[in-house]
């Protein structure tokens, strides 16, 4: 309470409103990543990132080198995807993707040649600094880079150098809130350098003046780590900030009203307000594929919970499988546990571990039902007690939006700005009735989606129909004209030659019938 | 005496210069068409199916706008539309008369089909194309699953498959709770 009188009166820097501080359960701190071995298969689904899947680019039974693009980009919201290490096409069939619907995407199965040959098709560019912007933004288009924080957003449309919405601050995301993840902690203490060299690109292409790497006070190795190497590079405009830990900290929108108290309008992008946000493994990647020209092939992946033997952060590469990883970590039996792909505040439940790991795979926990289940009581009446627009990050009011998305009330759910929720699962942490309020506002948004897919659908149908009425409508006039014309000029031909009219009038008739 | 006739007097001044007024507005204000039946009209699904007894759609709406129809006689649209109808008309919600189908697109056998245009004929959003004595084919993402050209089809080599299922479209169920059920189940409660 003292806290937020101070925020209010202006003591303290005022911070995104809301927020929890859940047990953190950082078990993994302090273990060096570790490279993940070869699987004996690999599942690369053609599409690890929000847009538009990708085109198949190969055969079966074609090679393939590691970093090899081996699926095409459709359209602009999208990025290729390459062969995660030399081997053979075997198959190219749909298989389960991480997705809670537990469906499946069209994949390519490639089988190790345990060469791990890399494809060096595309030159590093060691002299970025000379190089103009665009260029480098299509070789982070080109390598395949997608944002690692989770939401696996193309990078590339973020890196772009636009007059209208010039970017003045660089925000590098090293918050990771989600309990349990320390895949972007260990990438900090132990790449600090590349990160720094990777945000100094950013700069670059984007023509920003100013950086801050933004990382939460319960990492301080990591903040040591940065303060150091961002001396070294005595460049005055990158200043490392640590803010106080509080989920959903590491949330885009959230992290940048915290640093500079500007609010990111609803339905705009950071960029309309001049900041530009990125993970710090994202930044990794691109100093990867900029001054090493290597395309994304792997992610860091936290593999924790309490049914890990031996928890870890890993190294591993796109594709794959989660049963092989968790065998690595010492978990083959899979009975009793729940699985969670990414963190366990905004993870998704997987239904079987042979589902391949992706782009926006930041972490893999194998959690013992016991530990899951009291989490998930009987949902109780609501009794308003207001916890959950207290913990809000964006202010909505959890309690009344849940009621509208439970009787399909989607219009006034919309009122009250449904769609600004970021399912950060703060307001469902909290409840004391355990009302299940994030997956209510996952329900409305995909009935709404529904709902506006079948009125769009109603509306072509209906322009198709009174298309459908013109023309035949249009046809039926033509014939008439035509008949008409051929009635008129038979009755002209008999005005002309009245004397032939008398004898051919039956003959004449038939004529006109045809 | 003379007070009342200066009463009726005005009065009957007053009522002809109103007459004047709304006879002037109805001609200038005058709306084209009945907007009630245009609103209805945008709540059907348009797949022009006529399963509710009215050539199309549009002929639907005018009837239930004139009153001549009940609300629950569109089988595509199901429970929703018959629900916002309900609300728009200002009338208690009616059961279905049919229990709402999985979504179908129709599908042309094409090795079987004569190429007779019967069927592009039926389909009112032409969604079928094809020439005499060339095969037919439907144009799967328009075809709104009406049926229609599946009867004059004479060698019957049209089916209804059903839509696949896009990952895309696909959306999270209400929760696994008793009381989110509770809600469906009184949705429900409309079809007894």
């Amino acid at each position: 309470m003292i806290k937020s009188l101070l925020n209010k009166l202006g003591f303290t820097s005022a911070p995104f409103p809301g927020g929890i501080t859940p047990d953190m359960c950082k078990w993994t701190e302090n273990s060096a990543i570790e490279d993940c071995p070869l699987p004996p298969l690999f599942i690369v689904p053609i599409k690890q990132h929000i847009g538009q899947a990708c085109t198949p680019l190969v055969q079966v039974g074609d090679l393939v080198l590691r970093g090899q693009k081996i699926a095409k980009s459709e359209g602009y919201l999208s990025v290729p995807i390459h062969a995660p290490t030399s081997g053979k096409v075997i198959k190219i069939e749909e298989h389960p993707i991480p997705h809670p619907s537990g469906m499946g995407l069209t994949s390519i199965f490639i089988e190790p040649d345990g060469k791990d040959e890399r494809d060096t098709s595309l030159a590093p560019m060691q002299n970025w600094q000379d190089i103009d912007p665009s260029e480098l933004r299509e070789r982070v288009r080109v390598c395949g880079i997608a944002g690692l924080g989770g939401a696996a957003f193309p990078t590339f449309i973020k890196l772009l150098k636009d007059k209208r919405n010039p970017i003045e601050t660089v925000i590098l995301n090293g918050i990771e809130c989600e309990p349990f993840l320390t895949n972007d902690y260990r990438l900090m203490v132990e790449n600090s350098a590349e990160i720094l060299h990777g945000l100094q690109i950013i700069m670059h292409m984007v023509g920003a003046k100013k950086a801050i790497i933004a990382i939460e006070d319960n990492k301080s190795e990591a903040v040591l780590a940065m303060q150091k190497v961002a001396d070294s590079a005595e460049n005055h405009a990158i200043s490392v900030v640590s803010l106080p830990t509080r989920y959903p900290q590491g949330g885009e929108k959230q992290l940048i009203e915290s640093l500079t108290g500007k609010q990111v309008p609803a339905g705009k992008l950071p960029l309309h307000i001049n900041v530009l946000c990125q993970n710090v493994g994202t930044t990794k990647a691109i100093y990867d594929a900029i001054v090493l020209g290597h395309s994304m092939t792997d992610r860091i992946i936290t593999v924790s919970g309490d049914a890990v033997p031996k928890p870890a952060n890993m190294r591993v590469r796109l594709g794959t499988p989660m049963r092989f990883i968790y065998a690595q970590r010492g978990l083959e039996n899979f009975d009793g546990i729940q699985i969670l792909h990414g963190g366990p505040m905004m993870g998704e439940r997987m239904r079987h571990p042979d589902i391949p790991v992706v782009k926006s795979s930041t972490g893999l926990l194998a959690i013992s039902d016991e530990r899951i289940k009291p989490a998930h009581q009987v949902e109780d009446p609501c009794i308003r007690c207001g916890h959950c627009s207290e913990v809000c990050p964006v202010s909505l009011v959890p309690n009344l939006l849940a009621d509208h998305c439970r009787n399909d009330q989607l219009e006034r759910a919309a009122d009250y700005d449904l769609f600004d929720c970021i399912e950060c699962g703060a307001c469902s942490y909290v409840c004391p009735s355990h009302i299940p309020l994030v997956h209510y506002f996952r329900y409305g948004k995909g009935q709404t989606a529904q709902v506006r897919r079948e009125q769009s659908f109603a509306e072509v149908s209906r322009l198709r129909s009174e298309g459908r009425d013109v023309r035949l409508q249009r046809e039926k006039d033509e014939k008439a004209a035509k008949r008409r014309k051929v009635r008129d000029t038979l009755r002209s031909e008999s005005v002309l030659n009245p004397e032939n009219d008398a004898k051919s009038t039956a003959p004449s008739n038939i004529e006109g019938k045809e | 005496m003379e007070q009342l006739l200066y009463a009726t007097l005005s009065l009957g001044a007053f009522a002809l210069i109103a007459g004047i007024i709304l006879a002037i507005s109805s001609k200038v204000f005058r709306i084209e068409g009945d907007p009630l039946s245009d609103k209805i009209d945008a709540l059907l699904p348009q797949t022009q199916c006529g399963q509710c007894g009215y050539p199309g759609c549009r002929p639907y709406a005018n009837a239930v706008a004139g009153g001549d129809a009940d609300v629950n006689h569109c089988v595509p649209g199901g429970e929703r539309t018959m629900l916002s109808i309900a609300d728009l008309m200002g009338v208690e919600p009616k059961a279905l008369d049919e229990e709402e189908a999985v979504p179908v697109v129709a599908f042309v056998r094409e090795d079987e089909c004569i190429g007779c245009t019967l069927c592009i004929k039926a389909c009112p959003v032409d969604a079928i194309i094809g020439a005499p004595k060339q095969y037919h084919t439907v144009v799967s993402d328009h075809c709104t699953g009406c049926v229609l050209c599946v009867d004059p089809c004479p060698v019957d080599c049209i089916d209804m498959i059903q839509k696949p299922e896009l990952l895309e479209h696909w959306s999270w169920p209400l929760p696994d709770t008793e009381r989110a059920q509770l809600g469906a189940e009184r949705r429900e409660s409309h079809h007894d």
